[in-house]
């Protein structure tokens, strides 16, 4: 299954990557200047861009997490309980990363035991987990009617609602580009290349001195703090957070998305996410009953056409062959 | 630096009723090119499993440069100093020969810098150098899926070779390696291997290759060690030649 949608399916010189990512930041931010209601959803489809990243890093290695989005749910309820004490957006932000990211280090010594289905599974399983104490713990997390986020300020500052949305698409696009940056890196270092070897062949890793486990688990790491970064942007986005951030179908969502976006390049997860709520937005507002089968068709034909996904198209028009 | 690099004290494992060891002892000397010979079955990629820590043996012991090695990880006794090459080569078949070459590179170091990229100036260099002596150089840039056979046994071996090993266990290094390339991929092996001043134990089942480039041969057989000497004298007993290649004494003389 990840042999199709994870290899890089075309190369593309560094500059034309760089040059799409430009055009893509200057098409989202006219996107959010000239249709002001797109600003919410493309502000969360930033949010999503980097949980997806963390998919990625995962689908390099041949596996897939059926449950991340738990880590996004860890960064949005971090949020959601500290904020009445401590209001500073700026510092929820890292607070979030780093508590989802000590989450990730403790489940991740776990499930980096387990390859495929389990690893899969236990994912899965982990954040229903989550999702259940989320429900049911009622006293702390008020179960499914969840949580209103009270006045945020950024740097000790309450903005008007208006220049606040603008806050916080700023302070995503920034965050997906420093994360984009980021991932990009990674995948070409050792420890990302290695990852990579994960997926072909694991023995040899062991063989070099190298723990693969420990290779996979800076991986899971990283994509839990990735996760956590996106629960707190969509936290103080939606000002409101419930268990259904945890639930099997928001992290489905998210290897939707990769996929949709392809993993070859760090663009595919905003490509993706873009994409994905773009078209649920539209989806919804013309066929209010079916949008979720136009996103299943439209997923079922990059599948079936394109198994680089948004990404490997567009590569495939920029590149060369390798 | 007198006594042997590596040591096998009454090694035993058996799978089921089938012994694998049933008591092996040897020897090896550092510098020297040991080649195991035997039937399939006759226990030798077991030995080099339990060697590199992949099998434990169920009695026995093995020092490695005079320190007892058993029971510790794959990937500890790597460390100390022990690289292996395997029968089936294995490459990561989506990276290119180069980067393969270039993670054993950074394996050394543990691979553990996330920001800086792999194929960076010194490393690049380094592998380049690497696949230089095994003449891989022009297939730096192919993916190691692509290579045949014998290339990708010599880049398998390379790759081992890059970790900078004192000693090098190799499976076969010449099974599926087309007849007519097999002298030359040999005489590069062993020309590296002597370069780079390492100890070789390897299994073959050529014995032209074992003649030429051995220093000592042992003979494995259900598990024991049958023969161990010189090839020419292993290799023309008479016993050794009946039982474990096959071939009537007086066809041979």
């Amino acid at each position: 299954m990840s042999g199709t949608v994870t290899a890089p399916a075309r190369r593309v010189a560094p500059i034309g990557e760089a040059l799409l990512a430009l055009l893509g930041i200057a098409a989202v931010i006219l996107a959010a200047w000239a249709v002001p209601w797109l600003k919410f959803i493309l502000t969360v489809a930033l949010a999503k861009g980097i949980a997806v990243l963390g998919i990625l890093l995962l689908l390099r290695a041949g596996q897939v997490s059926f449950g991340h989005s738990m880590f996004l749910a860890i960064g949005a309820y971090t949020v959601a309980f500290l904020a009445p004490a401590l209001p500073e957006a700026l510092l929820l932000l890292p607070l979030g990363a780093a508590i989802a990211g000590l989450f990730g280090l403790v489940i991740g010594l776990f499930v980096v035991r387990y390859r495929d289905i389990f690893f899969g599974m236990l994912n899965l399983a982990l954040s229903m987990v989550l999702y259940s104490l989320l429900e049911k713990l009622y006293s702390l997390t008020k179960g499914t009617d969840g949580i209103r986020v009270s006045g945020l300020r950024f740097a000790g500052i309450t903005p008007d609602l208006a220049t606040q949305e603008w806050v916080m698409f700023g302070l995503a696009l920034g965050l997906a580009i420093l994360f984009g940056l980021l991932v990009r890196a990674y995948l070409g270092s050792p420890m990302g290349r290695a990852l990579a070897g994960i997926k072909t062949r694991e023995t040899r890793l062991e063989f070099m001195g190298v723990s693969a486990r420990r290779v996979l688990l800076a991986a899971y790491v990283l994509s839990a703090v990735m996760g956590g970064v996106a629960g707190t942007l969509v936290a103080m986005t939606s000002r409101h957070v419930t268990p259904q951030l945890a639930y099997w179908t928001s992290s489905g969502e998210l290897v939707f998305i990769a996929v949709l976006g392809g993993a070859g390049s760090a663009l595919g997860p905003f490509l993706g996410a873009a994409a994905f709520e773009l078209v649920r937005v539209y989806a919804a507002a013309a066929v209010a009953d079916a949008w979720q089968m136009i996103l299943g068709a439209v997923l079922l034909l990059v599948i079936l056409f394109a198994p680089g996904g948004l990404w490997g198209m567009l590569a495939g028009r920029l590149g060369r062959r390798p | 630096m007198s006594g042997p690099l590596l040591s096998a004290r009454g090694l035993r494992l058996a799978f089921g009723g089938v012994k694998a060891a049933d008591g092996i002892d040897l020897d090896v000397m550092p510098g020297e090119f040991l080649a195991i010979i035997g039937p399939n079955g006759a226990g030798k990629t077991t030995f080099i499993n339990m060697t590199t820590g992949y099998l434990k043996p169920q009695g026995g012991s093995i020092a490695y440069d005079g320190e007892p090695i058993l029971g510790l990880a794959p990937r500890a006794i790597v460390r100390r100093g022990i690289g292996r090459s395997f029968q089936l080569p294995q490459l990561f078949a989506e990276h290119t020969v180069l980067e393969n070459a270039a993670l054993a590179i950074a394996a050394r170091s543990g691979l553990w810098s996330p920001l800086t990229p792999l194929l960076r100036p010194a490393w690049r260099a380094e592998a380049m150098a690497v696949l230089e002596r095994f003449g891989l150089a022009p297939l730096a840039e192919a993916r190691a899926d692509a290579l045949n056979e014998g290339a990708r046994k010599l880049a398998d071996i390379a790759m081992a070779v890059a970790l900078q090993p004192r000693l090098i266990l190799m499976d076969e290094p010449t099974s599926g390696v087309a007849a007519a390339e097999k002298m030359s991929v040999v005489e590069t092996l062993v020309r590296v291997l002597r370069e780079a001043k390492v100890t070789a134990v390897f299994v073959e089942h050529d014995m032209e290759v074992v003649e030429r480039f051995a220093d000592r041969v042992a003979v494995w057989n259900q598990g024991r060690i049958a023969a161990l000497g010189p090839p020419q004298q292993v290799l023309n007993d008479p016993a050794v030649l009946r039982d474990v290649i096959g071939i009537e004494p007086a066809h041979h003389a």
